[in-house]
């Protein structure tokens, strides 16, 4: 199973396994990892599950569409490295992601 | 004091449809809601991106939903108290009094909270300094523009409400545009008149760029800006204006002693009630075993709460389920004549 990373900001970090077909939300959220509220469920309405990317891993991932970069202009204090976790898709391509989750998320 | 069987805390989807599994039971409910019109996050949030999976219907917008549902509820009178929020419930032998931002009070037997993720609130800048300008020189929305003639604007956002108002502003101000990154999101005329604007002269636009710091001292004169390669810029600035859409905040509601899984409230799959009897919670705010936050699921959930509000405000008369193709009853409830 993909193992994926998600680190606080105090630096805290978590690695756990993330069934493939679910997201690094989804992963988040059923796991207790603090940081990700994911509102709106997935829906991708909201950008409560905001996380940035580490470098390595930015390219690796498939682009966001436009509609994930307009949800992300409204998250708090985005940079280049954010993505919605929501989705980010777990496979066997992104086992060792690793994501950082902002100070907060509103 | 405003008497009635039921008050719905929310007018989106599931708190209409409330509505009429009331009304056809003969039930008289008050609806409130925070934000200025009916409709919810369909409005709020997707007014124009289709749904599709609202049984019998193959395709519809969030607004069109919305639309239908108070059509559908129109029979039954029901009043909308919009711009209001419940700040407080109180109980007293079983009738639940409810009071509002606007000072209006209810009592009911009933509550349901069809409150979404809570209510809606603009989302803000993320720099602690500017909380104690708000309302003064840091705002969020605009409901006067007359107060920004001749002034030097900062607008932050990249959606149609950044774009419109900084449109608006450059043919009276000193107007700055900043964004997080160099592509905005705007109907197609908005954007072909802001490159317009901009290759005249008339606004500055800075991406990709986001708040950094503002000047000491009792009233702001300039921000600073930065972007991702930490390059920082100076705007001089009278007026901060942020536009990031709105957020969803659960509010008093979470005050009110109510057994809560995060931000969702937990209620039994019977009658959807909580662990305050007469209290009860649908939609997207209700949390079960298996819960989906789909509308459908929210009709559902009103339909089976309607009933329990039934006996709570009919405790003498016997609940009968009828249909409404075949009951008298309930076609008169909705003013069908024959």
């Amino acid at each position: 199973m993909p193992k994926i990373t998600y680190i606080e900001q105090n630096g805290n970090s978590k690695t756990i396994e993330v069934d493939n077909g679910l997201t690094v939300m989804e992963g988040a959220v059923q796991n207790n990892i603090p940081g990700i509220d994911a509102d709106c469920g997935g829906g991708m309405a909201c950008a409560t599950c905001h996380v940035y990317v580490e470098d390595s891993w930015l390219t690796k991932l498939p682009k966001a569409e436009d509609a994930e970069q307009d949800m992300i202009d409204m998250a708090y204090k985005p940079n280049k490295n954010s993505r919605l976790s929501c989705q980010i898709v777990v496979s066997d391509e992104i086992d060792g992601l690793t994501v950082t989750t902002p100070e907060k998320q509103t | 004091m405003i008497k009635t069987d039921v008050v719905i805390i929310g007018a989106g989807p599931v708190g209409l449809f409330a509505v009429h599994q009331l009304g056809i039971k003969g039930l008289k409910s008050e609806v409130i809601d925070n934000l200025d019109k009916a409709g919810g996050q369909c409005i709020e949030l997707y007014p124009d991106k289709p749904i599709y999976d609202i049984p019998a219907v193959p395709k519809c917008s969030g607004k069109s939903l919305t639309d239908n549902l108070l059509e559908q509820i129109k029979p039954f009178g029901s009043k909308i108290h919009l711009n209001e929020r419940v700040q407080e419930i109180k109980e007293d032998k079983g009738l639940w009094t409810l009071k509002t931002s606007n000072n209006k009070t209810f009592t009911t037997p009933n509550i349901i909270i069809a409150g979404g993720v809570g209510s809606f609130e603009p989302r803000k800048l993320p720099l602690k300094e500017l909380t104690k300008f708000e309302g003064k020189s840091v705002f969020y929305s605009v409901t006067d523009k007359t107060s920004f003639k001749n002034k030097k604007i900062s607008i932050f956002g990249g959606g149609d409400s950044a774009l419109d108002w900084a449109l608006e502003f450059a043919k009276y101000s000193k107007v700055t545009l900043i964004h997080r990154r160099n592509e905005f999101r705007g109907a197609p005329h908005t954007l072909k008149e802001l490159e317009k604007l901009k290759a005249e002269g008339k606004i500055t636009i800075k991406t990709p760029f986001q708040i950094d710091s503002i000047n000491e001292g009792k009233e702001i004169k300039f921000i600073n800006i930065k972007n991702d390669d930490e390059k920082t810029e100076k705007i001089e600035t009278d007026i901060i204006l942020g536009f990031f859409g709105l957020i969803m905040q659960l509010g008093p509601i979470a005050e009110w002693g109510l057994n809560m899984d995060k931000k969702t409230i937990k209620v039994n799959t019977e009658n959807f009630q909580t662990n305050k009897p007469g209290i009860f919670a649908i939609g997207d705010i209700c949390t079960y075993p298996g819960k989906l936050k789909l509308i459908l699921s929210g009709f559902h959930e009103a339909a089976l709460a309607s009933v329990e509000c039934f006996k709570r405000a009919r405790p003498n008369e016997k609940y009968r389920f009828q249909f409404t193709t075949s009951s008298k009853e309930i076609q008169d409830r909705l003013g069908i004549k024959k």
